[in-house]
């Protein structure tokens, strides 16, 4: 952790140790249509840390991570995942989606879902077995749903839902997990149970990326923020990044005074 | 009782309904098949829409052809298709309106200018007509040499088996070994597109090849059995089957047993029903496929197990 700090504070070796950053993010636009939802964004994203993507409604940040990912077409901008192309680090970074994309009336259960997250080590042409059976009900275990493993998955609450999501996020055993708003819509114990995994995850020196909407839990769950509105505003540690003047700028005078005075900021 | 089974499932019934039955029921899985898909990415009327833009393509081909073959028809199908596409684009872009309306305009328009060459051109000395073009004809795919169940292993027979046959099981076969050799593909990248991108997916490439597959059912079944009951074995068998179950390995097997039910009772039906009532005529067999679909459906509707479904969340 200490010598992420000191890669941060010097600019000078900044670029030589983001070589093989989880993300290393140059000039990132993305757009639909005429608008752009991410102009020119940089970000770097040191190793085993954990960092928020934080900015109002509309502001791109779930465009920021697909864009990254390669999942919606870029303008223009340099992506190094792992000091990589995307393509040749895939299997090294979990992605997940927001939950309300996808159609929970989808006929799968639980566990097939889980088993989707094993897809890089079936192998072309082949289907799950029961070896990966085993793994994604281990991965359900870890997140508190090994009893829902039958159930289909439109029958489950939102939280329950979310979880199944990291589960198959866990399957994949990646080093670089990206989760889109794995807090929204989800009741206080799912909240609880999936902060614990990411704080699991962390300390076996996983790197995780979330784009988070509360942020008077940004403090307690996050160490690094990474503040978006179109553009960049500010990414760096959340002692010096996450201050009032950085949130006023990134929410465009939209945050009540009174509501970043609650947040007992630096 | 077993004699008059024996008899009706004699010489007779393999010259004049084997071939039919057979061609409805290659025909009807091989579109319900991909409408699995289609049904739960949203796109049931993909369908639908090819379904009516090849129709102007294959008049166009059998107009400068003078014949009905096999690779002209393809070829005007696959034409049309491609005008369809550049037509929806140009109204798209000058006409600043959604994708969902520039296609309801752009298919209405072809299949009506399919139905009106119909019409005003003299195509009545082969059997391509606006009814055909609705209702194909199956009833008239009978296998001329036929002299009993032992046809079927007699080669100089088979040799003359309606060429509809043949055609529509290689058709099957290739949309079968796509969807099992591409399973986890399709199944993951209808759940959640942009996870299965992210894991290396190629999801628009996937998605188009499932258009195709949709697009070759679609006119080889057209010549077979005509556009009515395409579109509703694309749609009615899997959305029967999707009621019938949670997973979707058992939801492709349900919408293959209801298309393969359709096909035999909607046959049957419409050779012999009629009479049963007392009338000397018979309904049309396609037509007849169709509606026997739409009563599974029904049924399913109203006591498939998993049909309720919608809002309904298990709170903890």
């Amino acid at each position: 952790m200490s010598s992420a700090k000191l890669v941060a504070e010097s600019g000078k070796i900044l670029d030589v140790a983001a070589k093989d950053a989880p993300l290393t993010v140059r000039g990132l636009t993305v757009s639909y249509g005429n608008k752009p939802a991410v102009f020119s964004v940089d970000a770097s994203i040191p190793a085993g840390s954990m960092t928020a993507i934080i900015g109002p409604n509309g502001a791109g940040k779930s465009t920021f991570l697909k864009g990254a990912l390669g999942v919606v077409p870029r303008l223009s901008g340099e992506i190094r995942i792992f000091g990589k192309l995307f393509d040749e680090a895939r299997d090294r970074v979990a992605y997940v989606p927001q939950r309300a994309s996808v159609d929970w009336d989808f006929p799968a259960r639980v566990i097939d879902v889980v088993l989707m997250g094993l897809y890089g080590s079936v192998g072309l042409f082949r289907l799950w077995r029961a070896r990966h059976k085993q793994q994604a009900m281990e991965c359900l275990k870890r997140v508190g749903m090994s009893d829902f493993a039958d159930r289909q998955v439109g029958q489950l609450s939102g939280g329950q839902q979310q979880r199944v999501f990291l589960a198959r996020a866990l399957a994949q055993n990646a080093e670089f997990y990206l989760l889109d708003e794995p807090f929204a819509g989800v009741d206080a114990a799912t909240e609880r149970a999936i902060v614990s995994v990411l704080k699991e995850l962390k300390s076996e020196g996983r790197t995780v990326v979330c784009v988070h909407h509360d942020l008077s839990t940004v403090a307690e769950y996050f160490d690094r923020v990474l503040l978006i509105n179109v553009r960049r505003i500010a990414e760096g540690p959340v002692e010096t990044t996450f201050t009032a003047e950085n949130l006023q700028e990134t929410y465009g005078g939209r945050l009540a005074a009174t509501h970043i005075d609650e947040l007992h900021l630096a | 009782m077993i004699n008059d089974l024996i008899t009706a499932l004699g010489a007779e019934f393999v010259q004049l309904s084997l071939t039919p039955i057979v061609i409805g029921i290659l025909a009807a899985i091989a579109c319900a098949l991909p409408g699995n898909f289609l049904l739960l990415r949203r796109q049931a009327l993909i369908g639908d829409a090819i379904s009516h833009v090849v129709l102007p393509g294959i008049v166009a081909a059998f107009l400068v052809t003078g014949t009905i073959t096999a690779v002209p028809m393809m070829l005007g199908a696959g034409g049309a298709a491609i005008v369809a596409v550049v037509m929806i684009e140009i109204v798209k872009r000058l006409g600043r309106v959604e994708p969902g309306a520039a296609m309801g305009l752009v298919f209405t328009t072809l299949f009506a200018a399919g139905v009106l060459f119909l019409e005003i051109t003299d195509t009545s000395s082969v059997h391509i007509d606006v009814q055909h073009a609705l209702l194909g004809n199956l009833e008239s795919l009978i296998w001329f040499d036929a002299e009993g169940w032992g046809s079927l292993i007699d080669p100089k027979a088979l040799a003359t088996l309606p060429p509809q046959l043949p055609r529509l099981a290689i058709v099957l076969v290739v949309i079968a070994l796509f969807i099992f050799l591409f399973w986890k593909e399709l199944k993951i990248s209808t759940f959640d597109a942009a996870f299965a991108e992210a894991v290396g997916i190629r999801t628009r490439t996937l998605g188009f090849a499932l258009v195709v597959a949709t697009a070759i059912a679609a006119v080889a079944a057209f010549d077979a059995v005509g556009s009515i009951i395409v579109i509703a074995m694309f749609v009615c068998p899997p959305a029967s089957a999707r009621l019938m179950t949670n997973q979707l390995g058992r939801q492709v097997g349900w919408s293959v047993i209801f298309a393969t039910i359709s096909a035999i009772l909607g046959y049957v039906f419409a050779g012999y029903g009629p009479g049963w009532f007392g009338s000397p005529y018979a309904v049309s067999a396609a037509g007849m496929i169709a509606t026997i679909s739409g009563l599974i459906l029904m049924l399913t509707c109203l006591f498939g197990p998993q049909r309720k479904r919608i809002g309904q969340q298990a709170e903890t």
